[in-house]
């Protein structure tokens, strides 16, 4: 199932982000930086494209084989919704940072240049699997939180997350009032 | 400085509002409309509108202490639970601008006549000011309900659609001769009030994003259009009164800097919930009213009430579409006023209540919209994820499906709201010591509840997997009883105009003047009677 701008958007609007910034509305290029750090990008004022590559080296690990569109979904997403929270942006960069140094402890290398089946091994055993989220806890508690979990959480609240698992209109999206109402042939027949 | 961050008292005000809750903020407005000089103290913040995405992925996402969703808890909300039940006192409220309506489920419906039968005023008497709270939220619903009360208008706004598991209830309940109807919701089915028509975030407790459910931040705003003051962060410390001991002089109250201010008016108006406002009245103690103010009647603080859950949800072979959004559309009245009787219905019924215990008292039924895992938040707290998580995900949600429902408790004197002298606040005021415990006749209405619920579930071939009853049951967040009101000085704390029997200009608008509980959910009755109080302010002013 193919995650669009759409769902990135509808994710972005669950987390409070402004909607409608450049950051989200424009060029790729744009993408990768906060906007208000186009003019000084460094790593405090943004995720810098390695720590980009990160997070999109955790989606290939955490979500479904069966979505597509990630890439831009991740980008879109995470970019957006950090570009008015530096907190959370500190947060979310320094939880990258660890896995990466975790990476290269054991395998000589940042995460997002492992194979797939390295990364999901370096987040077992992180034991990232079975930590409880918390900003401001443990090594593998802030990756749950801030690497894991972020994405989940914009994955399973956007459209097409939600239709994976059946639900149209999932917690955090505001998806309107007619879904509740359709029994599941109307939505099956909306989704062909 | 900003108005906002103003925070010395008022040189002449008429009034003074202590909460800025629905019942100060309708209260507020009220007044400041007819002219009045406004001054509303709250102990909370103010929020900002801005951050609401951000307080609901607080709530969603695990990681965070639920109870900063709204900034609850620390010092400043330290409570003792001293009673043989366990209450859950900050979990149940919200300190700031907009009160507890920032987190609540936004359910209005309407006491029943019969609700008011030991009361000093009766339906007839609230009836005009229930319609102008309904007016007031912004109240959606329709005209199906054959149990509610008479009403003289129709709902501000259309009420919401059924939902899709509502048919199927439907189904089972046409069987069992139960009735189902809609549920009047403080939530635009359409933009009213300058606020838009809900878009279905889905968790409408404890955030709203859009602002289509109501909450009274907005009736803040419109008491400052009309010129009243709000100070936030202005928690009151006591009340001050007349050496004549016959009036409030002055609400004391403590601000961020340290300072302690004195905001003298010509009338008070307490609305601070069930538990603040006796706690207040206890603590404004003096020489002339040592156990307290507006208590010679000694019944502050005392008959606490709370409404208790009861519920049962299992899983069904098909589909029923939960969460989509955060609310429910259908509920049964049938067995408020008489909650002992049978049903019948095309192919069965409900047996009437034969049990040998205390007769039940009104119970409300609720179908559940929301029954169930929400994908989202089982993603975030499982120990799997990419194909694992989906596929268990698709395993968990689908077939969930549930009914809820509230039982009142009987007011009972040692049901009670204390001082704590052991446990001080962050301003070393003795914190509120809450002793509750649920009594026999309402653990039979759980009983009751469970046992129509059940017949529900079975007749629809529900696997149940849980129910709620007497022994897993627990509070609504509800606090009821403990000012309440009466036209004896000797046991009760305010008369019918909601005024103090004691203090000739102070008042209470608050749940706290409830007589009895009922079942139904209180905020549109606190509505009313705040809109009453302030009349009866307008009247003495």
């Amino acid at each position: 199932m193919e995650l669009s701008r759409r769902d990135a958007l509808a994710a972005l609007a669950a987390s409070g982000a402004a909607v409608g910034a450049g950051a989200v509305l424009g060029t790729d290029a744009d993408l990768v930086e906060a906007p208000s750090a186009r003019d000084h990008v460094d790593d405090s004022d943004s995720l810098t494209e390695g720590r980009l590559a990160t997070l999109l080296a955790v989606a290939d690990v955490v979500y479904p084989s069966e979505v597509s569109g990630v890439e831009e979904f991740v980008r879109t997403y995470a970019v957006g919704r950090t570009a008015d929270r530096p907190e959370y942006r500190e947060g979310m960069a320094d939880a990258l940072a660890t896995l990466d140094e975790y990476a290269r402890t054991w395998h000589d290398a940042d995460f997002r240049t492992l194979d797939a089946e390295t990364r999901a091994s370096v987040l077992e055993e992180m034991t990232v699997d079975g930590a409880d989220p918390d900003p401001a806890g443990s090594d593998p508690e802030r990756v749950r939180y801030y690497a894991v979990n972020d994405l989940l959480y914009a994955l399973y609240s956007s459209p097409t997350g939600g239709e994976l698992v059946g639900i149209e209109n999932p917690q955090g999206h505001p998806g309107g009032t007619d879904s509740y109402r359709r029994g599941p042939e109307a939505a099956r027949g909306r989704d062909e | 400085m900003s108005r906002a961050a103003d925070r010395t008292p008022s040189p002449r005000a008429d009034v003074c509002v202590v909460g800025a809750g629905p019942a100060g903020a309708l209260a507020a407005h009220r007044l400041a409309g007819e002219g009045y000089d406004v001054v509303v103290l709250e102990a909370g913040e103010r929020f900002d509108d801005e951050d609401r995405e951000r307080r609901m992925e607080r709530a969603i996402r695990p990681g965070h202490d639920p109870l900063s969703v709204w900034e609850m808890g620390g010092p400043r909300d330290e409570y003792a639970s001293a009673g043989e039940w366990f209450y859950p006192l900050n979990r149940t409220r919200v300190k700031g601008v907009g009160g507890t309506t920032l987190h609540w489920q936004g359910m209005v419906m309407r006491l029943h006549e019969s609700d008011f039968e030991p009361w000093p005023i009766d339906y007839a008497d609230l009836r005009p000011y229930y319609a102008e709270a309904e007016s007031a939220l912004g109240v959606a619903g329709a005209a199906d309900n054959p149990y509610a009360p008479p009403r003289e208008e129709p709902f501000p706004m259309p009420g919401f659609e059924p939902s899709y598991s509502d048919s199927i209830f439907a189904e089972a309940c046409e069987r069992l001769g139960v009735t189902m109807h809609s549920v009047p919701s403080a939530r635009n089915s359409e933009g009213y009030d300058d606020r838009s028509a809900c878009v279905g975030y889905g968790t409408c407790q404890p955030v709203c994003p859009s602002g289509a459910k109501y909450s009274a931040d907005h009736h803040v705003a419109k008491a400052e259009s009309e010129g009243a003051r709000v100070l936030d962060r202005a928690p009151v410390q006591r009340l001050a009164h007349h050496e004549d001991g016959e009036r409030v002089t002055a609400a004391v109250y403590a601000t961020p800097d340290g300072e302690t201010y004195r905001q003298e008016a010509r009338e008070f108006v307490l609305a601070a919930g069930g538990v603040e406002i006796p706690r207040l009245l206890l603590l404004s103690n003096s020489d002339q009213y040592p156990d307290g103010l507006a208590n010679s009647s000694g019944a502050v603080g005392r008959y606490f009430m709370e409404h208790l859950f009861a519920g049962a949800g299992g899983t069904l072979d098909r589909a029923t579409r939960q969460n989509h959004v955060g609310f429910m559309t259908s509920e049964c009245h049938q067995f408020y006023d008489d909650p002992t009787q049978g049903t019948a219905g095309t192919a069965g019924g409900i047996p009437a209540w034969s049990r040998d215990e205390p007769t039940p008292d009104g119970i409300k039924l609720e179908f559940l919209n929301y029954a169930g895992p929400s994908p989202v938040e089982t993603a975030l707290s499982g120990d799997e994820w990419g194909d694992d998580l989906l596929e268990t995900l698709r395993e968990g949600y689908g077939n969930a499906i549930a009914m809820g429902g509230l039982v009142g408790q009987r007011p009972r004197k040692d049901n009670r709201i204390e001082l704590d002298p052991s446990t001080t606040d962050d301003h070393g005021n003795p914190v509120p010591e809450i002793h509750w415990r649920v009594d026999a006749r309402t653990e039979a209405g759980l009983r009751r509840a469970n046992e129509i619920q059940r017949a529900v579930l079975d007749e629809l071939g529900v696997d149940v997997a849980w129910t709620v009853g007497p022994e897993e049951t627990g509070p609504a967040y509800h606090h009821m009883g403990t000012t309440r009101m009466g036209t004896d000085p000797d046991e009760s704390v305010v008369n019918p105009r909601l005024r103090t029997h004691d203090l000739r200009n102070l008042s209470v608008a608050s749940s706290s003047v409830f007589v009895t509980s009922g079942a139904m959910n209180p905020t549109l009755t606190i509505a009313a009677l705040a809109l009453k109080a302030a009349d009866h302010v307008d009247e003495r002013l």
